[in-house]
């Protein structure tokens, strides 16, 4: 992971002293709410249903175990014992309040975190792929990059007042873990016909109010060219973007309103005059960013050691969280571990300060002091030795975060919902909850396949539920909760958006409702290895819609 | 309202013409770019230094063919939170070499001081007086930065290349 | 529920300013003496556009003590006491309707 030095060490610890100050002058009165909010969005802090509301920036979802204990630190100290990791590879903290912020954002600078630019109109979390520099489908470590740009971006003079917010994603494997067809910016990582490895530059994604899958406006971007490429979208983007409307003003507008080409000619016209000058990225800055990423030392080991087979022998339970939490890791004798944190009942996503201890502890016995946030709300121990895997899921076990649902029907994707969020019409996490217990058989779970539950509490779509394959959308009707149904969605390389199958239904049925899409699944699938995404693609929309609709 | 330059408050030399009323001789003045454009010939043969009001939804292009006629040039913040500003003023500063003053007018307060300092602007019409009179102290809150802009910092990305041991990284995280 | 944050003024029964308290975000409702208190039961109630508009305006100028001051729905009870009058309300007032995870913690 990547090391900080004493620039970046400084700017964290002068910001939270310039917060301090922005927070002293707002108590006092020096500063209304109207001039305080961007101020106090910009470092992450947003006013909720009950309390101020922080986020704190986990950059491309890498933590280190001291990092996820000063987390731990923060919700025993600042809040109320509880974190919230979300679909931004970042952690909520619900309870906090702003009088005592200015000490909670320097006990995290003390550890490199911050909540810069977790909210506002300027450039939000890069994200990548929770699996990034130990994936075997990838070509290389896209988290350099993610780095180069973050640090490009960080209280940028010219992009701190955007007209929208700006999101960013990197992938760089065939298979896109990060979304990032759905981002305002999304950046994949390979090698051209040539051999020679730059970016395809994926422009106009989003979801929200009006949904889009990004369109592509620079197939090969050579590396050296990412930060001037990016600067002259962001200008673009800057100047031309619509103030007028919150609605219309992100860039999937844009992009759309021109269209893909007339936007990129915008944004090459921007570019040229730039893209020689102090922002072209040669090999030695690159190299210089690359070396400060510390990577294991891997011992040399072989797959499949005898211990994996003699426990899956011991405890079916072992063998069932193994086929389903571990991936394959490019290190021989290695593993990918997922923590889920979706337990039966439990609200999707949330760890307790407890929980974060131990995994920190964890992480450094297991996984060379480090840990990833999924942007679908789970962990994972990026580098554990095949051989520690059974002594490794007792622990974890220990601590509820074991359940082998990781990609099943209950590892749902929620948004907070309107127990918490401002902005929300219906709640979302007792739905997930109730979900969980719908579909406590693991059997049942394992035996439905990959199936994404993704559930937004309003059109925002912090629950990103339009790239759900099931996606569940709050709405009001009458003052009641009622959720609209989507089917068929999906966020990585073949992204597309969910169809609707009827009209809203009430929140006291949205669990039957899910219930009876999976029974029509289960009976019209072709195989039982064909996943519901496909049985969706193969059979269209009408059956699901038929079934859920034939008593309602 | 103060105007600050040089990092303190100063009396403002310009005048605005902002109505039909005849541009006077001898003296500093600041036209919008309308006025400008239409009385393109009798401004050329001012001495005195002449300004112009740009309008933030203007491509700087349009305005680049005056750029050595004018002494100063104003690009507005209509709200703080209309950041079109700092996107005009750097390509001013850094693709079109403009050399004159470059003032911030409109919705100017003291938490945007850096990034307009940092994106080329040289003088701030302050809308609060206590904000112009903290220019100094807002200014040098952050010693560090990430990112070559107007002010021609060395970006952190090559300073570093440059003293690999005075930012050597933290081992412990 | 739609946030009344976009919502024009329309009184179709009791209602009160509702607003988050500026140093902690805790829950609070405009009474009726211009203070803030986190009780319901201390609210000022008004029952007409042109009040709420009042009660609003002043609450809202009072930034130094509340942020996001609004006008919220409320309904009497069968007992006559002062109720949340949605969802939302009753959540604000109440808390969460889920069990907090913090409450039971890991033993380490």
């Amino acid at each position: 992971m990547y090391l900080y030095d004493d620039l970046d060490r400084t700017l964290v610890t002068e910001r939270a002293a310039e917060f301090r100050d922005q927070v002293a002058r707002r108590l006092s009165g020096e500063l209304t709410e109207d001039e305080f909010k961007p101020l106090r969005l910009m470092n992450g802090i947003y006013l909720q249903l009950h309390a101020y509301m922080l986020r704190i920036a986990i950059p491309y979802g890498t933590l280190s175990s001291e990092q996820m204990r000063t987390l731990a630190h923060v919700a025993r100290r600042y809040d109320r014992n509880y974190g919230h990791f979300t679909t931004r590879q970042n952690i909520q903290f619900n309870w906090i309040k702003l009088a005592e912020l200015p000490d909670a954002m320097d006990d995290l600078a003390r550890a490199g975190l911050h909540g810069m630019q977790t909210s506002g109109n300027c450039v939000r979390n890069i994200t990548t792929d929770q699996w990034a520099g130990v994936a075997p489908d990838e070509i290389e470590d896209p988290r350099v990059f993610a780095e180069i740009l973050r640090q490009h971006l960080t209280l940028h003079p010219e992009f701190s007042f955007l007209p929208r917010k700006f999101k960013i994603a990197v992938t760089a494997a065939e298979h896109d873990r990060a979304a990032i067809r759905v981002h305002d910016i999304g950046l994949r990582l390979y090698r051209n016909g040539a051999g020679e490895a730059g970016f395809e530059v994926v422009a106009g994604g989003g979801l929200g109010r009006t949904p889009f899958v990004g369109k592509t406006i620079k197939p090969f971007l050579p590396k050296r060219d990412l930060l001037s490429y990016v600067e002259a979208i962001l200008r673009t983007y800057n100047q031309f973007g619509r103030r007028d409307n919150i609605y219309k003003a992100r860039i999937k507008i844009l992009v759309h309103d021109l269209g893909a080409e007339a936007f990129a000619q915008e944004v090459d016209a921007e570019w040229q005059p730039i893209r020689d000058g102090a922002l072209a990225l040669d090999a030695r800055v690159v190299a210089a960013v690359e070396a400060r990423f510390r990577y294991p030392a891997y011992k040399a080991l072989v797959d499949n050691p005898p211990e994996l087979a003699q426990a899956c022998a011991a405890d079916r339970r072992f063998a069932a969280w193994l086929g389903n939490a571990v991936a394959n890791h490019k290190a021989p004798g290695y593993a990918i571990v997922t923590l889920s944190l979706k337990p039966e009942g439990g609200p999707p996503g949330d760890a307790t300060a407890g929980q974060m201890d131990v995994i920190a502890d964890l992480a450094d016995r297991y996984s060379f002091g480090e840990i990833r946030v999924g942007h679908e709300q789970n962990l994972v121990l990026p580098h554990v030795e095949q051989r520690d895997l059974p002594t490794l899921w007792r622990a974890l076990d220990r601590i509820g975060v074991a359940t082998p649902n990781v990609g099943f029907v209950s590892d749902i994707i929620a948004c907070p919902g309107l127990d918490y969020c401002s902005l929300a019409n219906t709640r979302s996490i007792p739905v997930a909850q109730e979900l969980t217990r719908r579909f406590r058989d693991l059997d049942l779970a394992q035996s439905l396949g990959r199936l994404h539950i993704n559930i937004s509490g309003c059109i925002n779509a912090c629950g990103h539920h339009h790239v759900g394959h099931i996606g569940l959308l709050g709405v009001e009707k009458n003052g009641e909760e009622y959720f609209q149904v989507t089917i068929g969605g999906r966020a990585d390389e073949n992204a597309v958006l969910g169809t609707l199958i009827g009209p809203a239904v009430p929140y006291a049925e949205v669990a039957d409702v899910v219930e009876d899409i999976v029974a029509a699944y289960l009976e019209l699938r072709a195989r039982p290895d064909e996943i519901f995404l496909d049985t969706v693609r193969r059979v269209g929309v009408e059956p699901f819609r038929e079934r859920v609709y034939a008593t309602r | 309202m103060r105007l600050v330059r040089g990092g303190r408050i100063v009396a403002d030399q310009y005048v605005r013409v902002l109505t039909d009323a005849p541009i006077p001789d001898g003296v500093p003045v600041i036209v919008p770019a309308a006025r400008f454009m239409a009385d393109a010939a009798e401004i050329a043969r001012r001495e005195a230094p002449t300004g112009m009001l740009w309008p933030n939804n203007r491509r700087i292009a349009e305005l680049a063919p005056h750029l050595d006629r004018l002494a100063l040039v104003t690009l507005e913040f209509p709200s703080f939170k209309d950041g079109r500003g700092y996107s005009q003023a750097r390509v001013l500063r850094e693709q079109y070499g403009f050399q004159g003053e470059l003032r911030a007018i409109g919705n100017v307060l003291r938490d945007q001081f850096l990034f307009l300092l940092r994106a080329g602007f040289d003088s701030f019409e302050v809308v609060k007086d206590s904000d112009a009179a903290a220019f100094a102290d807002s200014v040098s809150r952050y010693s560090v930065f990430y990112q070559p802009a107007g002010d021609r910092r060395i970006p952190a990305l090559r300073a570093r290349l440059q003293h690999p041991q005075t930012f050597a990284a933290i081992e412990r995280v | 529920m739609t946030s009344p944050l976009q919502q024009k003024l329309k009184i179709t029964g009791p209602v009160v300013v509702t607003a988050n308290r500026l140093d902690d975000g805790a829950v609070i409702y405009r009474t009726s003496s211009g203070q803030w208190s986190t009780r319901l039961e201390q609210a000022a109630v008004v029952t007409t556009a042109a009040a709420a508009t009042t009660l609003l305006a002043a609450a809202t100028a009072d930034d130094i003590n509340a942020v996001g001051a609004y006008v919220a729905p409320m309904r009497h009870d069968a007992h006559g006491a002062l109720q949340p009058g949605n969802l939302r309300e009753a959540i604000r007032y109440a808390g969460p309707t889920i069990g907090l995870p913090g409450v039971l913690d890991v033993s380490l």
